[in-house]
């Protein structure tokens, strides 16, 4: 059965409160942090974009499935900043984790859901025979306009999930997509900060779009709330999850252990696939996880996995998604303003 | 149009991304860079691609307060000699760590940078750094 042969994950050491961006736009009462549900976020160092993070996310997938890079033969960086326009972040990935050259390689673009179409687009080749392992990755160092709400919470981070038939540590039983045309969230070509359609991010997006792939994967594999162990939805902030758990009758403590939002923010392609490697970090094997990632514009995507016993051993190899969330170093505003390239003067 | 310093980018690639360098046969030697002969050896040396496990410890260092435009939005930051286990020297910048906390004898490891960038129109030249070994929980020695 196709499933998860390896998976690592990469979050960048510094760390800024959303109390010290609230106090640079003149809000001091912290209730902007608290309404979404994100105290700190990730903020890449000025040498780390979607490449660097991307190759450190593989390296600890590869050396967590104990694969040889060469079996490679498909790798897919899912990603909405990738560090060229016209240059596939993939190659750069490919050659610094040592894969053959005999391989087919593409970036994926889909807001925050790109990382876990590159899942489904590897699933399909490894499961055709096309292939024996595919690599996909979801990574973002994500940009909000100075003094947005966006800013908040748009973080940087990334994962890397390995797709096989052998050995894996968990396996995913089935996986579904709900796609429609819905402009809530964009950025021009050439435009440094995204737009996106305010409250209209709510309801007609995020949560028709996530509702709707829940039921359509409930339905497709005869399976209730109650058959599942852990539940991941993606996380634009530490609210949403939260309410669409509700919504779909999803007990608390079923979606607590996903939500990394409330640490690292939202690092967009990176958010649900690092949710999902912070249950595989932690669930016993049998566990049953149900995930379901978005991405604006807007669509998603749903799978059901189970984790298998192979899964024991492969721990204690590489940091976990925890030991990244603890290794953090604050900077203030100037630093991160220094940081992401908001002082246009320093070029 | 035709930009500078590509080829020379391109052609070191494999060297900055993995730390590919090579191992004489005859004597044991690492080198980084690799080396065309073994100066040891000479003639008999027997040179074969090696890549670098991307660990030592911190031979030497020094903190940049003054850095070249390139470099400013990383002041103040430290370039090292790390010494590798294989027994091989190399300079790199140390990452991920307040420049006060460097020591010698530090364990680091390789992980993957951008080194540089042609202005904002130009490539992008990514590979290693160093950083402190990181805490995996879990890990069994
Ligand atoms: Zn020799």
């Amino acid at each position: 059965m196709v499933g998860i042969v390896g998976y690592g994950v990469y979050v960048p050491r510094y760390r800024i409160k959303t109390t010290d961006i609230a106090e640079v736009w003149g809000d001091t009462s912290g209730r902007i942090g608290k309404g979404l549900g994100v105290f700190e976020k990730s903020v890449p160092g000025p040498d780390e974009d979607v490449a660097t993070i991307s190759v450190e996310a593989a390296r600890n997938a590869i050396k967590r499935s104990q694969i040889d890079p060469k079996d490679i033969g498909a790798l897919y960086v899912g990603s909405e900043s990738h560090p060229y326009a016209v240059k596939p972040t993939g190659t750069i990935v490919a050659e610094a984790i040592g894969c053959t050259h005999d391989m087919t390689c593409a970036d994926f673009e889909f807001a925050c859901k790109a990382g876990t179409a590159a899942m489904q687009v590897t699933m399909g080749l490894v499961l055709s025979k096309m292939i024996k392992i595919g690599l996909a990755i979801g990574s973002d160092t994500a940009q909000g306009r100075p003094g947005d709400a966006l800013e908040y919470s748009a973080a940087a981070g990334g994962a890397a999930f390995l797709i096989g038939m052998k050995n894996p540590l968990a396996t995913i039983e089935e996986t579904v997509s709900f796609t429609t045309d819905t402009p809530d969230f964009w950025r021009r070509e050439g435009e440094d900060f995204p737009s996106h359609g305010a409250r209209f991010t709510g309801e007609p997006a995020y949560f028709r779009h996530v509702g709707e792939g829940a039921k359509s994967l409930f339905k497709k594999t005869k399976t209730t709330v109650d058959d599942y162990d852990y539940f991941i939805f993606h996380m634009p902030n530490g609210k949403f999850p939260i309410a669409m758990g509700k919504q779909l009758g999803v007990p608390a403590e079923k979606l607590e252990d996903s939500l990394v939002v409330r640490q690292i923010g939202n690092t967009y392609s990176g958010s649900a696939m690092i949710g999902l490697a912070r249950i595989l970090d932690i669930a016993k094997p049998g566990s049953k996880i149900f995930m379901v990632a978005y991405g604006s514009g807007a669509g998603s995507d749903a799978f059901s996995i189970t984790v298998e016993d192979a899964i024991e051993e492969r721990r204690g190899q590489v940091p976990t998604v925890d030991d990244y969330i603890e290794r953090k170093t604050y900077v203030d505003y100037a630093t991160y303003a220094k940081f992401r390239r908001k002082i246009k003067a320093l070029g | 149009m035709a930009e500078q310093g590509v080829a020379q980018v391109w052609r070191r690639i494999r060297a900055m991304y993995r730390i590919e360098g090579n191992k004489c046969e005859t004597c044991g030697t690492h080198f980084f860079p690799p080396r065309p002969v073994c100066p040891e050896c000479r003639r008999k040396g027997k040179l074969e691609n090696y890549t670098f496990k991307g660990l030592g410890s911190i031979y030497t260092f020094s903190i940049v307060r003054q850095a070249p435009d390139d470099f400013k939005r990383q002041m103040p930051y430290v370039v090292a000699q790390v010494e590798l286990d294989e027994g091989t020297r190399l300079t790199t910048q140390i990452v991920n760590v307040d420049p006060e906390d460097v020591e010698i004898g530090m364990r680091v490891r390789a992980c993957f940078r951008k080194i540089k960038e042609f202005g904002h129109s130009g490539i992008i030249v990514y590979g290693y750094k160093f950083e402190p070994v990181m805490k995996v929980t879990g890990h069994k020695q």
